[in-house]
């Protein structure tokens, strides 16, 4: 398992990358979920 | 011809395309999730390790996704920019600003996921080779038809502005493919294009092309949301969006049907 973790000593680099496509990603989805959220609220 | 010509008519029009797009979300979106899920665990856990650049590899995974939609992005963006200018359908104009930061981020996460791969490779976060310059200039080019729509308050000049920004700008998504072609670079060449054989054991190939293709459905997913919020904001005083809101369901029978939520609202 810590094998897995260390990416073969590339760990920083790899783990970076990764995370980093994660936040992306997450924020692309709920950003505009939350606004399309607001948008509505203020229609009703 | 007449039922073609109505059909484009329909989904040309935000007051249809509106529930197609949220219809279509799932369809895109959990597909997305679990090719996400299923090419992260291969990519990380099974594919072997690089003969030459051992674990850092990996990275591939999610750079080349990122760039491969941070150019499909952009075409989007231009071409329904051009529909725009040619025959001012609004949702074009909707589709291509909504394009804009979703393409924008992806081209982001392609320059920072390249150069976290740069590092330990090439000994440099940064070189100017001629792949990164014309990616780092594809992020102006979204910055830029980003800012001029934020510069210009009539709605209809800032999408002709933002719509001939990314016509002109679209000559860049070729010297991006073939740059690493066309000129001495660092970067090194296509690893899946390559016709016939490309130079990649099945084994890390195929999640990779599963995480393109998880790529690319997250992107219309998010583009379908974006999509419906610029719907939602430029037809907020239209009658069929107050009509399917403001008296959530029960619409149809009431005839003052904006007139009674707005005390409904105040009980709840």
């Amino acid at each position: 398992m810590s094998n897995f973790f260390a990416m073969g000593g590339y760990a920083t680099y790899v783990w970076s990358a990764w995370g980093l496509t994660a936040v992306v990603m997450g924020l692309n989805l709920l950003l505009p979920l939350r606004q399309c959220r607001k948008l509505r609220k203020e229609l009703e | 011809m007449s039922l073609i010509k109505e059909y484009w008519h329909k989904l040309s029009s935000a007051k249809h395309f509106y529930p197609i797009a949220g219809a279509l979300l799932p369809w895109l979106l959990i597909p997305a999730l679990i090719m996400l899920a299923w090419a992260s665990w291969q990519g990380l856990v099974v594919a072997p390790a690089d003969y030459q650049q051992g674990d850092s590899y990996r990275i591939i995974f999610v750079h080349v996704p990122a760039a491969w939609l941070s150019m499909m992005a952009y075409m989007i963006m231009a071409v329904n920019g051009v529909i725009y200018l040619v025959w001012k359908i609004k949702l074009a104009d909707i589709v291509a600003a909504s394009a804009a930061p979703i393409g924008a981020s992806f081209t982001f996460l392609a320059l920072a996921t390249g150069s976290l791969w740069g590092k330990p490779m090439w000994g440099a976060w940064w070189v100017w080779d001629a792949r990164l310059t014309s990616e780092l200039v594809l992020l102006f080019l979204y910055l830029g038809t980003i800012a001029l729509r934020g510069a210009i308050d009539d709605r209809q000049r800032a999408g002709r502005a933002a719509g001939l920004l990314g016509l002109i700008g679209a000559i860049n998504i070729p010297i991006i493919h073939f740059s690493v072609e066309w000129w001495e670079t660092l970067h090194q060449p296509a690893t899946v294009s390559k016709f016939g054989a490309p130079s990649m054991h099945p084994s890390m190939l195929v999640p990779l092309l599963v995480m393109a293709i998880a790529f690319t459905l997250f992107f219309f997913a998010v583009l379908m949301i974006k999509i419906r919020a610029g719907i939602l904001e430029q037809e907020r005083h239209s009658r069929w969006l107050a009509a399917l809101y403001s008296d959530s369901g029960t619409s149809s029978i009431s005839p003052a049907a904006t007139g009674n939520s707005i005390e409904q609202d105040e009980s709840k």
